[in-house]
């Protein structure tokens, strides 16, 4: 019965699709009214004026711009204008050192944090107040002790995404079944062994959770760090792209940031799956 | 004088002129020899131009500081001789080791350097001194990467990311004194533009355009620190209203302008052009009143650098100091504005239309209200820092209670805008340079005497300061 179910639901997704689409593409097709102006006056005007096309771009007009940027995703035209996908590229990179430095901090310390009630309520206060602080009030701070742009926008997705993961591994760690760790003790099995051999593989499914909750935040974290430190990434496309003032190509934006989203998403569930263990 | 006037013109009116035409009277005291002055206007265009302006504006300087009336400096003039004067000069001022910095001089200590700009046409001799090779012709690298907003091109110079930025002409101001950021010191080394800001208003206050019904309005401001800020509370202060009272003012960047006056969170908003004018093409708001109706030849934007990257790499500096003002005396001629918004209107440099930025830049217009209006000045570029600009700054800074206390205006003005160079220099020299001079100019019709800041300050009735 799987298989019709898995069907049907496709055929109903389609079915949204094509009626938001639709829906989308009747309410800005409408426009106002056009008032009579004279011909020398209407060549200084934007079409929204002169031709009363409505402000909000359509399905279609999103749809040509994203072909023109998938078309060409890779040119470099300046400093200040590059194809969508190196800037793909510049967004995937920063959030990758970002994260993989919060992974090298957030693992070893939640373990240790796991391990250790004492620790874990100690330092409990401090991570639940600066859990919910947001990117854009890390910026100014970063901005002026590091003192590199660059830097700064990383050092955002780290001390953004390093959370869930501390907590989760936290958490993981200090709840493996007490079965098995009475069970290494009776074997006395080393602390270094105890910890690699029977506490990672058991709290490892938890720990990938938090990972790929934070790979999520970190993808959030970047749009809103480049938007305000500039330069390159998807972030500052759109920044750069509002500044025009062209919704269609920040709906466009909006859709690519989706969809990397997602396979960021999909590639850590990978990766949980690989470590999940049947009880 | 205007920046690109010959100093040593006898017959020069003080009346304003625009533009680089005043090759025609040798400058080159001893080595200029009376037979080939006659060519050297052609050669000036075609060759020498760029040093000679750029000696011009050092001699333009020490003329200044040494004649502060211009009656004095061209009865001077009359009387010893052009050729006399720019002789003696150079026998007591070295014009010659001031302009290195600026013409050909030194190699420059870095040739790659980095330079910041917010995407408005304020910015213009900056953007389009890359696209039209000004950097080129100086042998430098330079990078032009634009910004986010006036808070990160101020922490990214600070940091030293970028060598020279576009800020907003009081922020320089602002750094040197500590004012919203740690006190570091700044300097004004040319103007960006003159004019070249509207007060925009949306669509819905068309038959409201008295400033005196204003009350309970909210505007948006670029930057605390700005121009906009000081011109829109002085226009709104003269038409009765206090606008820390009567009024709203946010500091929005400006791209968030035009989007918050479509969803009627703002009601106006005295913003950088081309934010105004994309107002008026997105049928959004129209241009109550143009900035230069406010104080015509206001300056807006600063080309600012460190005091450290000045002092550190002078070459480096000269040059580029060298390429903006020759980009801005070419964008003061009114014939290649509209070259100019071709050139810097693409992605890379501010991502505009170029119907947009032509109207602003030639001043041919649509008002927003159905008129086409046209205004060659509505916006000029003219680079020279004058020092009373920064005194009004200040005056205004104190008014609306950013800066507090004793200010010494003269003093702060002389560091930041670097008109003053030369006469630092003259002082190292064991010279008693007079005061330097300034302009004096109006401000909606209430004249402005940089000598006396603080009665200027006094004059008002609605004000902060204690």
């Amino acid at each position: 019965m799987t298989k019709p179910i898995d069907l049907r639901a496709g055929a109903v997704s389609l079915l949204i699709l094509v009626t938001f689409l639709l829906a989308w593409h009747l309410t800005v097709s409408g426009g106002s009214g056009v008032q009579k102006m004279d011909p020398e006056y209407a060549k200084l005007m934007g079409i929204t004026t002169t031709q009363g096309k409505s402000a909000m771009p359509g399905p279609l007009d999103v749809g040509a711009t994203l072909w023109g940027h998938l078309k060409d995703p890779f040119y470099v035209r300046g400093t200040n204008d590059v194809g969508l996908g190196l800037q793909l590229g510049h967004s995937i990179l920063r959030v990758m050192a970002g994260y993989l430095l919060a992974m090298a901090v957030a693992i070893p310390l939640g373990f240790l944090i796991g391990m250790s009630p004492l620790m874990s309520r100690a330092l409990d206060p401090f991570i639940q107040v600066l859990k919910p602080i947001s990117p854009l009030a890390w910026m100014p701070l970063a901005l002026y002790t590091i003192k590199d742009s660059g830097a700064s926008a990383i050092f955002v997705i780290f001390i953004c995404s390093v959370w869930p993961m501390l907590i989760n591994t936290a958490f993981g760690v200090a709840n493996v079944r007490k079965e098995w760790i009475n069970v290494a003790r009776t074997l006395e099995v080393g602390t270094f062994r105890k910890a690699f051999t029977v506490i990672l593989p058991a709290a490892a499914p938890t720990i990938v959770t938090g990972m790929r909750i934070s790979i999520g935040i970190a993808w959030l974290v970047i749009v809103a760090a480049e938007m305000l430190v500039g330069g390159t990434g998807i972030g500052y496309f759109v920044w750069n792209e509002w500044n025009n003032l062209s919704i269609t190509n920040v709906i466009t934006a909006i859709l690519v940031i989706g969809v990397v989203g997602m396979l960021l998403d999909q590639l850590l569930a990978r990766l949980g799956r690989l470590v999940t263990f049947p009880e | 004088m205007s920046t690109f006037d010959n100093p040593f013109d006898v017959a020069q009116k003080p009346a304003k002129r625009c533009g680089c035409s005043c090759g025609q009277h040798s400058t080159q005291g001893e080595h200029d020899a009376a037979a080939t002055r006659a060519k050297a206007e052609a050669e000036f265009v075609a060759t020498a131009g760029e040093e000679q302006r750029a000696r011009r504006v050092v001699e333009a300087g020490v003329m200044r500081a040494l004649f502060p009336n211009p009656v004095q400096r061209r009865a001077f003039l009359k009387a010893v001789g052009a050729t006399t004067a720019a002789a003696a000069l150079a026998q007591v001022f070295p014009v010659m080791t001031a302009a290195d910095a600026l013409a050909a001089g030194g190699t420059p200590e870095k040739k790659d350097l980095k330079v910041g700009f917010i995407p408005i046409t304020c910015a213009t001799p900056i953007i389009m001194a890359h696209p039209m090779g000004f950097y080129g012709k100086q042998g430098l690298n330079v990078e032009v990467v634009k910004t986010a907003g006036w808070a990160v091109i101020r922490d990214k110079t600070l940091n030293k990311e970028y060598d020279a930025a576009h800020m907003l002409s009081p922020m320089p101001l602002a750094i040197s004194l500590g004012l919203g950021s740690t006190a570091v010191p700044f300097t004004v080394p040319a103007i960006e533009n003159v004019n070249g800001q509207a007060i925009t208003l949306a669509m819905k206050h068309k038959d409201n355009r008295d400033p005196k019904n204003w009350k309970g309005m909210k505007f948006a401001i670029p930057f605390d620190y700005s121009m906009h800020n000081y011109l829109l509370r002085y226009y709104l202060a003269e038409h009765g209203l206090d606008p820390d009272k009567d009024v709203q003012l946010r500091s929005v960047p400006p791209p968030e302008m035009v989007a918050n006056l479509r969803a009627d969170n703002i009601d106006g908003f005295l913003a950088p052009d081309n934010i105004c004018q994309r107002a008026v093409f997105d049928g959004v708001g129209f241009n109550h009143i143009l900035s230069k109706e406010i104080w015509d030849g206001h300056p807006c934007c600063a080309f600012a650098a460190s005091k450290a990257f000045v002092t550190e790499a002078p070459n480096a500096y000269g040059a580029l100091l060298r390429a903006i003002i020759e980009a801005a005396a070419f964008a003061s001629k009114a014939d290649n504005r509209k070259q100019i918004a071709d050139a810097i209107a693409p992605a890379n440099y501010l991502n505009a239309p170029v119907t947009v930025l032509e109207q602003v830049l030639t001043g041919t217009y649509a008002d927003g209200l159905g008129n086409v209006k046209k205004d060659p000045n509505r916006v000029t570029f003219d680079p020279f820092p004058w020092e009373s600009f920064a005194v009004w700054m200040l005056t205004q800074m104190k008014r609306w209670g950013q800066l507090k206390g004793d200010v010494d205006y003269q003093g702060i003005a002389k560091e930041v805008f670097l008109q003053t160079d030369a006469v630092r220099l003259m002082k190292e020299a064991g010279l008693t340079p007079p005061e330097a001079s300034t302009k004096t100019f109006a401000v909606m019709g209430k004249t402005f005497d940089p000598a006396k800041p603080e009665d200027y300050l006094a004059s008002f009735a609605i004000k902060r300061s204690s």
